[in-house]
This record gives structure tokens, C-alpha cells and sequence, in this order.
């Protein structure tokens, strides 16, 4: 049975507030910001966001009062650094937890994906030696010291699994099913979707599944793990889609710069996630030069792979 | 020939990469180092990125952040995070770069959060600092030289140096590695057996007083200090041609 949804349906329907969610698993790279912006549409309130870094999407969610609190190494703009709503969040009060700031569970990007794989493997932690003599595992109920039971002398750090109530991830190609090609970095994302109660595969295009099965090593998703499929061009947008469109640097620039204050980023919220309804308008909004400037400019396709026996 | 001090500072940190060396990247200025180093002294250098991507080659133009198309193009295998990170924890990467808001006495880095004149600053995090200064076999850091920036303790250790000192490291269960560098606006810091930082080299037009006056703690001088070898007309040339703009380095 295909599941294919809108965008609206699939966050109503598998993002109920109080869910933990990650988002932004494949680093700097195919954010999935079209279904970040429709969560903050929907008014989502009290979510857990997990992620490694999530460049300004995880800053959008706080500053929209939707998240209750963060499991994330690194929270900011990546190439402008701090990011004012969690700033704001974190130093005086979080939007979403009025009256209290943003509570924060610092991770590692390394012990991010171990907490993932650990969940996407069903076992309650991994070891790792990453993180020893650092503060960041202090007070922090994701890490505990242990020693191996092999070597008796040797100290490690536990890190606690994570199994996410829903992982979003944004790719090249999916089929109705849910099959989904992907490639460029992965970051995290095939640990977070192994270890996620339910997905939403958010995709450039909606393929025959013939495509997909016809190249399985880039088949990165199983469609028995996805929950939904949702047809989304641009919907990565200013993160790149390798193949598709390169990142908007300059968004990122202006979102640093437009968003301030707290009326600053209302303004831009109004913009760009109020004012359109999906990722059609969205689309629209950038306007076709914008679009233009930002596609594929020279073609750079892969050697043809011969799966035949 | 003119420089800025942002290629100044590029140029120190390409040459710390020795060449065949399997190198963890990170952001901002080292990304600019490692095209430098592979197109100077280090043509077989290996760049690992935390987002899964390992290159043998610089990437074909300026990227603002590792995960940019012209960083996947051309690239030698781009997979996922765990794979790089386990090859940092398994003892294969010689060399990683950080950046920090503060870095001290011990060469212990802080990216999570620093006082500031209204209370506590937050800033974005580890990231994978952590991972690379607890990992590879050293580690570089950059940042702008000032004294609150180079405390004598850092109020939280994102990223461990030398913790309290020599042999720290290894009582806290670190399988290896530690602060090779500094690198400030400044000047070049490096660190003794006892574990703590001193002066190396100055950069051209500081005094060792300036650099003095602008630490947080009473900073060693090795009795061989001397200037920061000024960027070559090589090294100019690869940091040009690759961040046009000067993005990063002007």
C-alpha cells in the first residue's frame, strides 16, 4: 500500500506533541526543513529534538516554542556560529517551557551516533573511549563511566541508547513504499532510522520502485521501516541536495543577520514559514532566479553499475 | 609580501600537517588549511570529515561547511559518521583541528559555554571537538588570542587537553593523543612533557609582552621563541585561489 502523504498529514499524524524527534541526521546536508517549518505551522509543543547539529533548524523549532528540550553536540549556524533563539532559549527563557530555559543534553557527534546505533541495535548502550576527562558526560544521564569486563583495568564511557519516537530525513528519490536512495554524506541518518519508531522519508521525487531496486547499495531505507513518503521538492532548502540544488549560502547569512530578536525572527518566521503553506509555496516564494542560481550547473552522474549475473 | 593574519594563521596550521597523514578536518579556517597543505608540502594527506566523507583530494571550490556539494564530488568514499568517528577511535587519525571560545593553561578546550558580563554564555557546543581532542593522536586548535579567551582553567572542558597536567590523559582512561598546538591570533603555543602550554613562536609585528599581558596565566617562553614563519608565496597562492572572496581568510 503506498504511503505516500502530504506533509501536512504526515506531521499531524506522527509528530503528537511531547514526541522526541531527529532531524538534521546527515549534518549540514539535506536538513529536512520543509517538515521542521510544517511542525512549527502545526503549533507542535513539547518535543525532544535529537540530532548531531542541525545547522538553524533546531534554532527555528526553539524560537517557535514548539521544543521542551535538546539532545544535540552543537546548536548554532554553522557558518555564522551561535544562533540567537537558542541563545536566547538556553541564557534567559525558552519559548517553549515558559518561565525556564532550554534544557540541554550536551553530546558529542560521535556519542550522538552511538546512542543511535545503540538503538537501531536494540541494546541499551555502547561503549566508547570518546568524551573521558571532558564535562560533557557530568550530571549527563546519556553518559556513565564503566569498566570493560574483559580488560578489569580499562575505564570506558557508556552512552545510553536513544530510540526516537520519530526520525525526518530528506533524500534524492523514494518510492511509494518508502525505498529510498540517497546518496552525498549520511552522517547519522541510517543509524536514526534504524532505531526510530517511525520515519518520515521526505523526497526530491517520487520514483517507480523499479528504480530503486534496480541500485540496492544506495538504497540507504527500507520501506518496511517508513511510516510516510512525502513528495517535497526543495524541501531541504538552504541545506544542499547533492544532485538537485547546491546550499544557499546567502540564506544562511540573512537568517543570521534578520533574526536578532525575538520580534526579528517572528518577522522571518511570518515570512517564511507563516505566510506559505506547503513546499510549492515555499518554492514559489524563493522565486525562479533564486532557484535557478541555486540548481545543478554541471552535471556530474556516476559510472554506470552492472548488477547482472 | 602582505598577508592577513587569517592567512597567516592558515598557513601555520597546513604546516602541521605532515604529509601521508590521515588528518580529522573540522570547520572554518583548517578547511582552508588542509587544501593549502595538499596543494604545498602535503600532496598525500588524507582529509576525513565527521559527516562521513574522506577525501584524497581538496575539493574542487571553496566550501562554508563540510558537507557542501563540491566537498561529496570527487570525494573517495562517503559513507557515515560512525565509520569515520571509529576510525578516529581505533587510532587511525594523526592529526585533528578545533576550534574553541577557550583554551587553557593545559591546552583543555571549552566550546559549551563561558561567562560572560550578564551571566552564563552559551555557545553551539561540541560538535565533534570532544571526539577528535579525546582521539587522535594530536590535536590543533585555533583562536583568536585574548585573555579571556586563554584563561589559566577553562570553566567547563568540552574538548580534553592535558587536563591537569603530564600523565593526565592516560589516569582519565584517554587511549592517546593531546594538544600539539595552539594557534591564536597571536602567536603558536605548544606544550611540554609537564603537560602545560608555552610560548613557540610570535607572530611578525607581536611582542612576547603584548602576548604576555594577553594570557590568563603566567605563559612559559622557550628559550628559542621566535617569529611565526610568515605564509609563502605558494601557500598565498593555494589560500587565494581557493577562497576567492576571502570568505575565511581576508
Amino acid at each position: 500500500m503506498s504511503k505516500v502523504l502530504t506533509l501536512q498529514q504526515a506531521i499531524a499524524d506522527l509528530v503528537p506533541d511531547g514526541s522526541s524527534v531527529a532531524l538534521g541526521l546527515q549534518m549540514e546536508q539535506m536538513i529536512p526543513f520543509a517538515a521542521g517549518h510544517e511542525i512549527i505551522r502545526q503549533k507542535k509543543r513539547d518535543l525532544r529534538l535529537i540530532g548531531p547539529i542541525s545547522d538553524i533548524l533546531f534554532d527555528q523549532l526553539i524560537g517557535a516554542g514548539c521544543v521542551k528540550d535538546v539532545v544535540a553536540a552543537w546548536v548554532g549556524n554553522v557558518m555564522m556560529g551561535s544562533a540567537y533563539n537558542f541563545r536566547r532559549a538556553t541564557e534567559q527563557e525558552n519559548p517553549g517551557t515558559p518561565g525556564e530555559k532550554l534544557r540541554v543534553f550536551n553530546m558529542t557527534n560521535f556519542c550522538i551516533s552511538l546512542a543511535l546505533q545503540a538503538g537501531a541495535m536494540g541494546v541499551p548502550f555502547l561503549p566508547t573511549r570518546t568524551a573521558m576527562g571532558s564535562d560533557v558526560p557530568r550530571g549527563n544521564h546519556f553518559f556513565y563511566q564503566i569498566i570493560s569486563p574483559f580488560e578489569p583495568k580499562e575505564t570506558l564511557m557508556a552512552v545510553r541508547a536513544i530510540q526516537p519516537d520519530v526520525t525526518i530525513v530528506h533524500v534524492q528519490r523514494a518510492d511509494k513504499f518508502g525505498n529510498a536512495h540517497c546518496w552525498g554524506n549520511f552522517g547519522v541518518m541510517i543509524e536514526g532510522v534504524r532505531a526510530a519508531k517511525k520515519v518520515i522519508v521526505c523526497a526530491e521525487e517520487v520514483v517507480p520502485e523499479e528504480m530503486i531496486a534496480s541500485d540496492p547499495n544506495r538504497t540507504v531505507i527500507p520501506g518496511f521501516l517508513v511510516s510516510a513518503v512525502v513528495y517535497c521538492p526543495y524541501g531541504a532548502h538552504p541545506s544542499p541536495v547533492q544532485g538537485y540544488y547546491k546550499r544557499d549560502d546567502d540564506f544562511f547569512q540573512q537568517y543570521h543577520a534578520e533574526t536578532k530578536t525575538p520580534e526579528a525572527f517572528s518577522a522571518w518566521a511570518q515570512h517564511w514559514i507563516h505566510g506559505v503553506k506547503d513546499c510549492s509555496e515555499y518554492a514559489k516564494l524563493l522565486g525562479e532566479e533564486r532557484l535557478e542560481n541555486l540548481g545543478v550547473k554541471k552535471h556530474a552522474y556516476a559510472a554506470v553499475t552492472d548488477f547482472g549475473y | 609580501m602582505t598577508y592577513t593574519l587569517n592567512e597567516l594563521m592558515v598557513a601555520a596550521a597546513a604546516r602541521e600537517i605532515k604529509d601521508g597523514e590521515v588528518v580529522f578536518v573540522g570547520m572554518r579556517l583548517p578547511l582552508i588549511a588542509f587544501v593549502v597543505a595538499k596543494k604545498t608540502h602535503a600532496p598525500h594527506a588524507i582529509g576525513l570529515f565527521e559527516n562521513g566523507v574522506i577525501r584524497s583530494t581538496p575539493s574542487p571550490e571553496l566550501i562554508y561547511t563540510m558537507a557542501d556539494p563540491p566537498n561529496i564530488l570527487g570525494a573517495t568514499q562517503c559513507l557515515d559518521m560512525t565509520g569515520v568517528m571509529s576510525l578516529l577511535q581505533s587510532g587511525r587519525v594523526h592529526l585533528g583541528f578545533l576550534g574553541a571560545a577557550e583554551v587553557d593553561r593545559f591546552g583543555n578546550l571549552n566550546s559549551t559555554q563561558v561567562k560572560g558580563k550578564n551571566g552564563i554564555v552559551r555557545l553551539p557546543g561540541s560538535g565533534g571537538a570532544c571526539d577528535i581532542a579525546s582521539m587522535a593522536h594530536r590535536f590543533v586548535s585555533l583562536l583568536d588570542h585574548g585573555k579571556h579567551r586563554l584563561p589559566e582553567r577553562v570553566s567547563y572542558i568540552t574538548s580534553p587537553g592535558n587536563g591537569e597536567g603530564g600523565g593526565w590523559r592516560k589516569r582519565v582512561g584517554l587511549p592517546r593523543g593531546g594538544p600539539a598546538a595552539v594557534i591564536t591570533t597571536k602567536c603558536v603555543l605548544r606544550f611540554g612533557e609537564d603537560g602545560e602550554a608555552f610560548l613557540s613562536t610570535y607572530h611578525p609585528g607581536v611582542t612576547i609582552e603584548d602576548i604576555l599581558a594577553n594570557t590568563g596565566w603566567k605563559l612559559k617562553v622557550a628559550d628559542n621563541a621566535k617569529p611565526t614563519p610568515e605564509p609563502t608565496a605558494d601557500e598565498l597562492k593555494a589560500i587565494r585561489e581557493y577562497d576567492t572572496k576571502g570568505f575565511w581568510t581576508s
